[in-house]
């Protein structure tokens, strides 16, 4: 067997699979907490792709430094799409809140079609070249034989991002409350929870995790178009499922299983696949394991 | 202290509370006796802004809550345990009573109450990093009651502390329901299906049939009613 193929597909599953994760975060933790699936989520991560790159080339332009391109087109790609996230729960979830659960699933829906559809009006179909973020540097350079710079910095970030994430979720006050409402929300009402305004906290972290990795795989694939949320929405809500949706643990495993097996199955068996391979685990995991690999099954509610 | 006239709350075309009025007054425990399904969490649901009324005036301390959201009715200081404890199963035992001071500023001052509750029911104490879900019925209750202390609730609203429990814990609930109101003066409105273990520790009483308050009278001369002793007391022919 060749080690060293094998750990080339190994590394590309993990970038591939850190971002899925990122993503995958934002679909679980708003299943966790209001039990939608929120399919516009894609179309989030599409808009924070189009706002570093909108942003960068205005920077660009103005002559900025490499570094604070990054950084600043980072920021207004985070800041924007919390932005629309948050909006969209404002408009089109929260007043369905109490409707059946269909409702919302639908205007969700709704939701994804319009975003993707006026970006399409406003930036055209076609593809955008996206130029890496990521300043050439040297200590970047020759880090691994495997490994480029950008997916150093993609493998990286994500990791950051992840912890902090479960440090606040453990202990900070906001992230008490939002595993107090996901596990009980009237309850979380009865003891002072403004359980709205963790709902809305929840959408913006979601939000901005999916902005950061928007710019953290645009950078890699090098172009973006209107579309581009569709099927990165769909491997990442995937990858909930695949690791227990609403687990936020389960989220990133799945995100990185899924990866994986992407790049296993295109490594050894065909690149036409790749989505096959996908969801084909998919299938598998909702047949035998339907609450997920991390996920617990549903305590009856009395 | 807190005052219900003519409430009525519906569940979509259900009418579920008929012109419901109510008293409190600062430092008593009074008690809802009344069948199941007469309305009774209903009355407390609505009092805590979970199920709003759609006519009538909750009044607490003079001010109306009726329409309030829940969390600002709690930082008026009325708290509600709720019936079936609603432990957040997933939360150690000490997150647990975090929540339950989720709007306190105070942190000195609920680091007191923390070892207040914890002197109360040394068993909690014993579980702080276990999750509250894989507590006995008994130390759920315990926690229950304790989270909403960590508020320090002016008036602390009970929906049936004794349910499920083994009468041994039961007792020891009841206690502690008497010492709360000595101790801190906390006003509590108690909700029982258990009407004699009730009428016991509260001072008054109301009873409740069918969304409706049939009477009312001291816990004395309910415990003395023919109409209730058949009724509730379990003791008519």
């Amino acid at each position: 067997m060749d080690w060293g193929y094998f750990k080339e597909l190994l590394m590309g599953g993990v970038v591939k699979g850190s971002i899925y994760a990122l993503i995958a975060l934002g679909y679980t933790m708003v299943y966790g907490i209001i039990e939608l699936i929120n399919f516009a989520h894609g179309e989030i991560y599409m808009i924070g792709a189009f706002t570093a790159l909108i942003a960068a080339g205005v920077l660009t332009v103005a002559g900025f430094p490499a570094w604070s391109i990054l950084i600043l087109a980072s920021a207004a790609a985070v800041v924007w799409s919390a932005s629309y996230g948050y909006t969209v729960e404002k408009i089109a979830y929260r007043p369905l809140r109490g409707a059946p659960r269909l409702s919302p699933l639908i205007s969700a829906l709704g939701m994804s079609i319009f975003l993707q559809n006026y970006v399409l009006l406003a930036q055209t179909s076609n593809f955008m070249p996206f130029k890496n973020l990521f300043p050439e540097e040297g200590f970047l350079e020759n880090i691994s034989e495997v490994l480029s710079a950008t997916e150093v910095i993609i493998i990286f970030t994500s990791a950051v991002v992840m912890i902090l994430l479960s440090l606040f979720i453990k202990y900070s006050t906001t992230g008490k409350a939002m595993r107090a409402t996901a596990q009980d929300r009237n309850m979380a009402m009865l003891v002072g929870v403004n359980v709205d305004k963790v709902i809305s906290a929840t959408f913006i972290i979601g939000s901005s995790l999916a902005a950061v990795g928007a710019v953290l795989i645009a950078s890699n694939m090098g172009q973006i178009n209107f579309f581009i949320g569709f099927i990165v929405g769909l491997k990442a809500f995937t990858a909930a499922v695949l690791g227990g949706i609403g687990s936020i643990p389960g989220a990133m495993l799945g995100g990185l299983v899924l990866g994986c097996t992407e790049s296993f199955g295109t490594g050894y068996v065909s690149s036409d696949y790749e989505d096959v391979f996908a969801f084909t685990l998919l299938v598998l995991i909702l047949i035998f394991r339907p609450a997920g690999l991390l996920g617990k099954s549903d305590i009856q509610k009395v | 202290m807190l005052e219900l006239v003519n409430v009525n709350t519906y569940y979509g075309n259900i009418h579920a509370l008929k012109d419901v009025s109510i008293k409190v007054e600062q430092g008593e425990i009074i008690t809802l006796i009344g069948a199941n399904g007469a309305g009774k969490t209903t009355t407390l649901m609505s009092i805590s802004g979970i199920v709003p009324p759609r006519s009538g005036e909750i009044l607490f301390e003079g001010k109306p809550i009726q329409g309030m959201p829940p969390h600002e009715i709690v930082s008026m200081g009325l708290c509600q345990v709720p019936e079936g404890r609603r432990i957040f199963p997933h939360l150690t035992v000490s997150e647990n009573l975090d929540m339950g001071a989720f709007l306190r500023k105070d942190a000195s001052q609920v680091k007191q109450d923390l070892d207040y509750v914890y002197e109360l029911f040394p068993r909690l104490s014993e579980r702080r990093t276990q999750q509250g879900g894989t507590l006995s019925g008994g130390e759920q209750q315990m926690l229950a009651i304790s989270r909403a202390l960590m508020a320090r609730p002016r008036l602390l609203l009970l929906d049936e502390p004794s349910l499920g429990l083994a009468p041994i814990i039961v007792k020891q609930i009841f206690q502690i329901i008497r010492k709360i109101n000595e101790e801190s003066r906390t006003t509590i409105f108690l909700v029982e299906q258990n009407a004699n273990l009730a009428l016991q520790v509260a001072q008054r009483g109301y009873v409740m049939e069918t969304g409706k308050v049939t009477m009312t009278d001291t816990s004395d001369n309910l415990l003395a009613n023919e109409e209730v002793k058949n009724a509730y007391l379990g003791m008519g022919e």
